[in-house]
């Protein structure tokens, strides 16, 4: 019998494993980046893993709410993490798939009062609310007062639509949105995993072209 | 005219919390950028739409 400790990589080997996918300097600019994520729910939870295991080196997960059975269909939890709170739930995960990425993790609501200072170290925000108005009230604050930094935001991702219809638009020189625009989440189909997670890797795709200085879409 | 979302309107001299309120959009609910800057929301009933304008209604939908 084998240990599970013994099976993890050091340090060395996971970085040297992702400099050999990604080429160093790539590896380089997203292990020293801060990527926010404002919400941990269908997107948010993918967002979050598909970011991880490309090595983004500082991930700031935000998130106020419970892990629900309801959100299981489409959210990135296990059934034995139904009642915890999805920042510590997420945080877990996140270390068994990428044990050195560096975790900071919020567990409040969002609001316009301490966006600042939860925000504040990172360099490219998410937006991965599951509330139109918070959606909203995310991205005008981020543009508002932060306009140094990137803001990659998600609109329009419910029912079963073609897939193909989900994409990346650049809004303004800093801000991405992805999405159909007009698919809301209380349809009667609802939403689906698929079509969340291409979402979800929309975003995610964005925000490493971003620190690939890759800024068109 | 003034371009909002890609169609020309005839709003010049019109502000923009009047065309957004002619719309049926909930000020709540979106962004607008305006010129390829973001219009600040307290800025909406100030904000004077010109001939040449091109302005973006970014309407969020729930879901995520």
């Amino acid at each position: 019998m084998w240990e599970v400790v013994e099976l993890i990589p050091t340090r060395e080997e996971w970085n040297r494993a992702l400099s050999g996918r990604h080429g160093e300097e790539l590896q380089n600019r997203f292990s020293s980046a801060a990527v926010a994520i404002c919400g941990l729910g269908g997107l948010g939870s993918n967002l979050a893993i598909c970011l991880a295991r490309a090595g983004i080196g500082r991930l700031i997960l935000i998130d106020f709410d419970r892990v629900e059975l309801v959100n299981l269909h489409r959210q990135q939890y296990r059934a034995s993490q139904i009642g915890r709170y999805k920042t510590e739930a997420l945080a877990e995960t996140l270390r068994e798939i990428a044990p050195y990425v560096e975790l900071e993790v919020h567990t409040v609501r969002i609001t316009e009062e301490h966006a600042a200072e939860l925000l504040r170290s990172a360099d490219i925000i998410c937006e991965s609310f599951d509330d139109a108005e918070a959606k909203a009230m995310l991205t005008n604050f981020v543009l508002e007062t932060m306009p140094d930094r990137y803001l990659v935001a998600a609109s329009g991702m419910a029912g079963l639509g073609s897939a193909n219809t989900i994409r990346t638009r650049r809004v303004t020189e800093r801000f991405y949105l992805c999405g159909d625009g007009v698919s809301e989440g209380n349809g009667t189909v609802g939403l689906v995993s698929s079509r969340v997670m291409l979402c979800a890797a929309h975003q995610a795709h964005t925000v490493l072209r971003i620190l690939a200085e890759e800024f068109e879409v | 005219m003034v371009k909002i979302n890609g169609e020309e309107h005839d709003l010049a001299g019109k502000t923009l919390a009047e065309y957004l309120a002619a719309a049926d959009c909930d000020p709540k609910r979106i962004a607008v950028e305006r010129n390829g800057a973001i219009v600040p929301k307290a800025q909406y009933g100030e904000t004077v739409l010109q001939d040449g304008d091109l302005v973006e209604v970014v309407r969020f939908v729930g879901g995520g």
